[in-house]
């Protein structure tokens, strides 16, 4: 048997009394494409949040490539190869594109806390860096403090920060939330580049994007997965389409986050 | 544009600034040769090591800490023990050495306080070093033996044989002695922002959450950074030993502690050297102005205030707008209304001068009658007249000053504008 790049089993989290997530199991093969939809409130973010060591767990436990990762920190779980990004963007706001994604690269590359090691001596850590850049197409921008960037540019940002440091395991939260059309395709496209051959995991609302890019679905409905499988399977689903889909059109897609 | 920048020149230009600011502390006391300008520079050195370490925290890491004179401090009483331990000739340490005592016993203390005050960020960090800088300066009443008590510590920094001539007697050659180290520490400081260290400290600054999830322990590299800025606090105090032969409990002192965040925001957080000037330019209002009057506190809590207010990025960031504007051929068009808000400005400050020295003369020093002489001219500050002329030069000078100052802002937001519209 193989194991899987991650697996949740029977996660928990309650805020005082309020139940959020309600005993989640998932099981996430390496090199899958995961989307995991549902309407606002139904626990994604904070699912994500449990996952990457956000938040700590209430009980049970997760499995990052067949280790434990409960109770770690965020930096731990990021070194043993999980990488995320963020809802609402999180960059280096003054430092500038380059050094954005140098920073992201820094600890994977073994440089740690060094004092002794002068950056701009570093050939790999900056042809790294550079290579990163050029992929979220921002090459011609890498100079430019990243508080400076148009909203689209610092969302490219974001997901090179995520990426940059190889991580296998990629979460991506709303990556395409606050876009227009073609952007949200450029990004698609910057997706699917960027994360192939890893394990992709990603919460998202547009299902345009869900539908073109995932090889499965979950559907996460008041902290309970009801339903994973393929896009198509997910699409026939009644129970889907009761809980999500069809309160969906009721509320207009773009319903409800900023 | 951006992606063809060039860092070869920028190499040379590095150089450059480094060679002339060596040639310039060399030279600096052929010039300025009384005795009162010799110990000047030589506080305002040990003040640059002070302040550049205190802003490895404040600037670079976004830690704002209250008690930095505790590594100051603490490293100044090991240095004054190993001195006097050294002439008695129970320990080897030359003199010239002695600041590395200091900076490891900053250290020292930078990991074991270090380990307590950076588990926090923000306002927690800032509580907790407050209260450390109190602890440890009740600890230097506490316990004479160690920090002298109420007299201090004395010393003297000219024992044994000559070394080449050198005996650390004459102020001259403890400023060498201080310039060296203020060089070597500069430069140490400056490569360390380029490290990857430097560089993650920077964002824990900006974003702590982010640098967690790319990796890093924020509270690692709080510690370091903290470890690595208490050495160069702690050379700063050896130095400050070698210069006055005495420590006592001020060393450690809140005073001191607020003293270096004033000389670091004055002198401007977001740039490298903008610590220098601010180190600089406080030794001044310290040392040279309460020479001059007793009133030198009240001044340098005014121009701090209106630093605060009016140009919160410090004396550097006014430096680098004007860079900016000569750069890119603008300044041509400002020079005029800088040159008018500069005098008008002249006015105000007299009449802040006039006011207050009146005020202090009738209030505080009165005992000797109320006659004084300001800019070399003599009146009675208890008269009517001269507050006459305060009064006048307020208002005067005030409004003054508010045109020129309005018309400055504007000018300077219209080429702004300039370059929002991406015109060259």
């Amino acid at each position: 048997m193989t194991t899987n790049a991650l697996q949740l089993e029977d996660v928990r989290k309650s805020f005082g009394n309020t139940a959020i997530i309600r005993g989640v199991n998932l099981a996430i093969p390496k090199g899958e494409r995961h989307a995991i939809i549902g309407p606002n409130g139904a626990g994604k973010s904070t699912l994500f949040n449990l996952i990457s060591g956000r938040f700590p767990m209430s009980s049970g436990s997760i499995k990052l490539n067949g280790e434990e990762t409960g109770g770690l920190k965020p930096f731990q779980i990021n070194r043993k190869g999980l990488s995320r990004s963020f809802q609402i963007t999180n960059i280096f706001h003054n430092l500038s594109v380059f050094e954005n994604v140098r920073c992201a690269v820094l600890w994977s590359l073994g440089y740690r806390y060094s004092f002794w090691h002068r950056l701009d001596s570093l050939k790999d850590t900056k042809l790294r860096a550079e290579e990163v850049i050029d992929s979220i197409g921002l090459g011609h921008l890498r100079a430019r403090p990243a508080g400076l960037l148009t909203y689209a540019e610092q969302r490219a940002l974001e997901i090179g920060i995520t990426i940059a440091g190889g991580a296998d395991v990629i979460l991506l939260d709303e990556p395409t939330a606050g876009m227009s059309r073609s952007e949200t395709a450029n990004v698609v496209e910057l997706i699917r580049r960027v994360t192939a051959g890893k394990t992709l995991v990603m919460v998202e609302h547009d299902m345009g994007v869900v539908f073109g890019l995932a090889d499965r679905i979950s559907v996460l409905v008041y902290g309970e997965v009801i339903a994973t499988d393929t896009p198509e399977a997910i699409r026939a689903n009644p129970a889907v389409q009761e809980a999500y889909l069809g309160g969906l059109h009721k509320d207009g897609p773009e319903d409800g986050h900023a | 544009m951006a992606a063809t920048l060039r860092y070869r020149p920028l190499n040379l230009a590095r150089w450059v600034i480094w060679g002339t600011t060596a040639l310039i502390m060399a030279v600096l006391p052929i010039f300025f040769t009384q005795g009162f300008a010799i110990t000047l520079m030589s506080q305002m050195g040990v003040a640059i090591i002070f302040t550049l370490s205190y802003n490895m925290l404040l600037g670079q890491s976004g830690m704002l800490s209250f008690g930095h004179a505790v590594y100051s401090g603490l490293g100044a009483y090991f240095a004054v023990h190993a001195l006097n331990m050294a002439s008695k000739g129970q320990l080897w340490v030359p003199v010239s050495l002695l600041p590395l005592v200091g900076g490891l016993a900053g250290a020292v203390f930078g990991v074991l306080f270090g380990y307590v005050t950076t588990k926090r960020a923000g306002t927690t960090f800032a509580m907790i070093t407050l209260g450390i800088g109190e602890l440890v300066f009740s600890c230097s009443l506490m316990f004479p033996d160690f920090f002298g008590g109420e007299g201090g510590v004395t010393t003297n920094r000219v024992f044994g044989k000559p070394f080449l001539g050198v005996t650390f007697g004459p102020a001259v050659q403890v400023y060498y002695l201080i310039a060296f180290w203020c060089l070597v520490s500069m430069a140490l400081m400056y490569a360390w922002a380029h490290t990857p260290l430097g560089r993650m400290a920077n964002a824990v600054r900006d974003n702590p959450e982010r640098a967690e999830f790319v990796g890093y322990d924020t509270q690692k590299v709080r510690w370091y950074t903290l470890i690595i800025s208490a050495f160069f606090a702690g050379i700063a105090g050896a130095l400050g030993v070698i210069n006055f032969e005495i420590v006592t409990a001020e060393n450690v002192s809140a005073v001191r502690s607020g003293g270096v965040l004033l000389a670091a925001f004055i002198g401007g957080v977001g740039f490298f050297f903008g610590p220098i000037i601010g180190a600089c330019v406080f030794v001044y209002f310290v040392v040279a102005l309460s020479d001059h009057t007793k009133a030198w506190l009240l001044y340098l809590g005014m121009f701090f205030m209106l630093m605060v207010m009016f140009a919160p990025g410090g004396i550097a960031s006014l430096i680098m707008m004007q860079v900016q504007l000569v750069a890119r051929q603008r300044f041509g068009r400002i020079w005029r209304h800088y040159l008018a808000a500069g005098a008008s400005s002249l006015l105000v400050l007299a009449a802040v001068i006039l006011t207050v020295e009146m005020t202090y003369k009738v209030s505080v020093d009165s005992s000797g009658g109320t006659l004084m002489k300001l800019f070399g001219v003599e009146f009675d500050a208890a008269a009517a007249g001269p507050w006459a002329v305060a009064i006048g030069l307020w208002i005067v000078g005030g409004w003054l000053f508010n045109v020129t100052r309005k018309r400055v802002s504007q000018v300077y937001g219209e080429i702004q504008a300039e370059f929002q519209q991406g015109r060259p």
